[in-house]
């Protein structure tokens, strides 16, 4: 058996796309130099579309200047993945996990991650599953939640995106991840769960999936996410 | 030399692409740090460095999917004895390559390469020191087609080739693309050498009777390179993924296909009258707008025309109900430098043959430099191609879904035809009226044709 392995739950509340990109890059350091233990952040993000390292331009409908009269920030990332859409009502995760720790697998990771999701959705009675050769979560033929990861020296960023009450309008100004196939969001699926409900499911198949036998919440705003001890 | 290999990042990849090198040939690189990115499934992943030194060779390229364990770089650990490794241009991306007969191979990345390859490396790749222990035990069992990766699949069904024939190098024993294109290689080469041809960087060999194992010599050679190669290495196609667009062009296309039972019926129309007044009002519409004035919003306007008469062509189909459209939403195909986007032109049937023309400018010079909204390329009702820009005398084209028809406009051309028994000259189009048959009767369809002729062809309303 592996040693006891710890997990610190993070929940940012409410946080730019740079800003929570800086925090995440300090924790990967951290995480790197063994002077911190695994993190999941939780964290909303106001209007912004972000571009994979490896994304393609043209999957941007819509050009700078419109997204900035619709009150949309424009940012390129390094993530995997093409484009993508982060927004109010969306329930971002980012774990940070040294995979050494757990396996050196990058695609038994994300497939990890798409399990944390479908089992948290299931939670909520919404039957979600994966689809062949399109990495998320999907729920018949529309995509719940988005997936990209960047990867250093095993250690993990970047994350997952699960729409909660995400206003999927927003999603016209993009070809999510370069699939020209529909979004679709918790809440048109009818359910009416809380978003702390909603993290606090997250968390907890989180740990299960990733096999944290011991895990503390550090809370950065209001949210308790208590409820997952 | 330190082998730079294209890690295992999981138990069931096979292989990875390379995306970006973090350190340019010559660049000094210490132990650990990032030398390169690779992305697999949506996670991009910086590989450390394995060793301090200088990056000496890059051996694949950005953008190239290689099979595990593949050398894709050498670092030079001391800068002291350089002198000692030619760079083996030849392998640099031909993995395992049944060694063909070693032509002198021509520098091509190295940065110095001071004499050219006195003894060629031996094929990357085929030492694989860590590879799994399988690989060895089933290397050439014919039963190992189940574990090829989609692209290879693709590209073997492509090629025609026996995949019995081909020595896979990824791990276990897998066949991957590199071991294709290095199968191809060879094919290629021993084409030639049964030609017997000196070789000049030329799609010469295709005169060669090919073995049967070489249906690629039929296709178009890949670009010639510019300084003789080694024939061996140039490959015989060049395999690249669709962007977002042309896999959504060729979705759309078999959709449509599928869709609509499409028959083309075609007009000869008599352009003069039109082609008369272009001429009168050219220089001034010119001067006035900034733009010329060209035939495509005449026969904008007439097929809006026409669809009041039979609106059924503006019609869509849901279900078994017929969907007529109030508005008259034109779609107009605008070629990009690699796709095609059909912005609409909203209500055509309030605008005039000016705002027509201004509204075809300005949507085909935004969707030129993506610059269009995403309820610009929605919402058309019938849509409108015009291949006789491009010389194109009559096409068939297809059907934009959910619409029912799609007009062609081939080139205006000055031919003669007989006016009241004379012979005269006049400027005729072709115009190709694509329908769906499910939808819309032959009968209606060249009645509606016909109205639209018939309106260009009696057009008399001034432009200016």
């Amino acid at each position: 058996m592996r040693e006891m392995r710890t997990c610190e739950f993070r929940d940012l509340g409410r946080a730019g796309y740079a800003e929570a990109l800086a925090i995440q890059k300090d924790l990967v350091e951290q995480r790197k130099q063994g002077l911190i233990p695994d993190q999941l952040l939780i964290v909303e993000h106001p209007h912004v579309i972000t571009l994979g390292r490896n994304g393609h331009r043209e999957n941007l409908l819509a050009n700078e200047e419109e997204l900035r009269r619709a009150g949309i920030e424009f940012h390129p990332s390094d993530r995997g993945g093409d484009i993508t859409y982060h927004g109010p009502g969306q329930i971002v995760g980012y774990p940070i996990l040294d995979l050494r720790e757990w396996k050196r697998d990058v695609v038994a990771y994300v497939r990890a991650i798409e399990l944390v999701i479908i089992d948290a959705l299931a939670e909520f009675g919404i039957q979600a599953g994966r689809l062949e050769g399109c990495t998320g979560v999907w729920v018949n033929g529309r995509k719940v939640a988005a997936i990209g990861v960047h990867i250093s020296r095993w250690v993990t960023s970047h994350g997952f995106a699960l729409n909660h009450t995400t206003d999927l309008k927003y999603f016209q100004y993009i070809v999510p991840c370069g699939l020209t196939k529909p979004v679709t969001s918790m809440e048109e699926l009818g359910s009416h769960a809380g978003r702390d409900e909603v993290a606090a499911a997250l968390a907890r198949q989180f740990a299960k999936h990733f096999q944290f036998e011991e895990y503390t919440g550090r809370n950065a705003c209001a949210t308790t996410m208590e409820t997952i001890s | 030399m330190t082998d730079v290999v294209m890690p295992q990042m999981g138990e069931s990849i096979v292989e990875g692409t390379l995306t970006k090198w973090l350190k340019k040939p010559g660049e000094r690189v210490e132990r650990d740090e990032p030398l390169f990115e690779i992305s697999t499934d949506k996670v991009d992943t910086e590989i450390p460095s394995p060793a301090a030194g200088v990056l000496k060779e890059v051996l694949v390229e950005e953008g190239k999917t290689v099979a595990i364990s593949t050398v894709v770089g050498r670092i030079e650990e001391s800068a002291g004895n350089g002198a000692s490794a030619p760079a083996p241009a030849a392998a640099k991306q031909a993995p395992a390559a049944p060694p063909p007969p070693p032509a002198p191979s021509a520098p091509t990345l190295a940065p110095k390469a001071a004499e050219p390859a006195a003894q060629p490396e031996p094929p990357l790749v085929a030492e694989a020191p860590s590879q799994p222990p399988a690989a060895a035990a089933q290397a050439d069992g014919d039963s190992q087609t189940g574990a090829l990766s989609p692209l290879v699949r693709k590209m073997a069904r492509e090629y025609g080739i026996d995949l019995r024939q081909v020595k896979g190098t990824g791990g276990g024993g897998r066949i991957t693309k590199q071991d294709l294109d290095a199968y191809m290689s060879a094919q290629g080469a021993r084409t030639m050498a049964q030609a017997g041809a000196p070789a000049p960087p030329a799609p010469a060999q295709s005169s060669a009777p090919a073995p049967a194992a070489a249906p690629p010599a039929s296709r178009p050679a890949a670009p010639a390179p510019a300084t003789p190669m080694p024939r061996a290495e140039a490959p015989r196609a060049r395999v690249e993924p669709m962007s977002t667009m042309r896999a959504k062009i060729a979705e759309h296309m078999i959709l449509s296909r599928r869709t609509s039972a499409h028959v083309t019926t075609v007009h000869k129309t008599d352009m003069t009258k039109i082609a008369k007044m272009r001429e009168r009002h050219k220089t001034e519409f010119q001067q006035r707008y900034g733009y010329s004035l060209t035939y495509l919003p005449f026969v904008i306007a007439a097929a809006v025309e026409a669809i009041r008469a039979y609106p059924i062509v503006n019609a869509s189909i849901e279900g078994n109900n017929i969907i007529y459209h109030n508005e008259i939403n034109i779609g107009i195909a605008v070629a990009l430098e690699n796709g095609l986007i059909v912005p609409v032109i909203r209500n055509a049937d309030e605008k005039n043959v000016t705002g027509l023309q201004r509204a075809v400018v300005d949507l085909s010079t935004r969707a030129r430099s993506r610059q269009l909204k995403p309820d610009e390329v929605q919402g058309g009702t019938f849509s409108i191609t015009n291949f006789g820009s491009f010389g194109s005398v009559f096409a068939t084209p297809i059907i934009n879904q959910p619409q029912v028809a799609i007009l062609g406009v081939g080139s205006v051309e000055k031919i003669p035809v007989v006016v009241d028994d004379a012979i005269a000259i006049r400027s005729v189009a072709y115009l190709a009226l694509t329908f769906d048959h499910r939808l819309i009767d032959g009968a209606v369809a060249d009645q509606y044709t016909g109205k639209v002729k018939s309106i260009l062809e009696n057009w008399s309303e001034e432009v200016l």
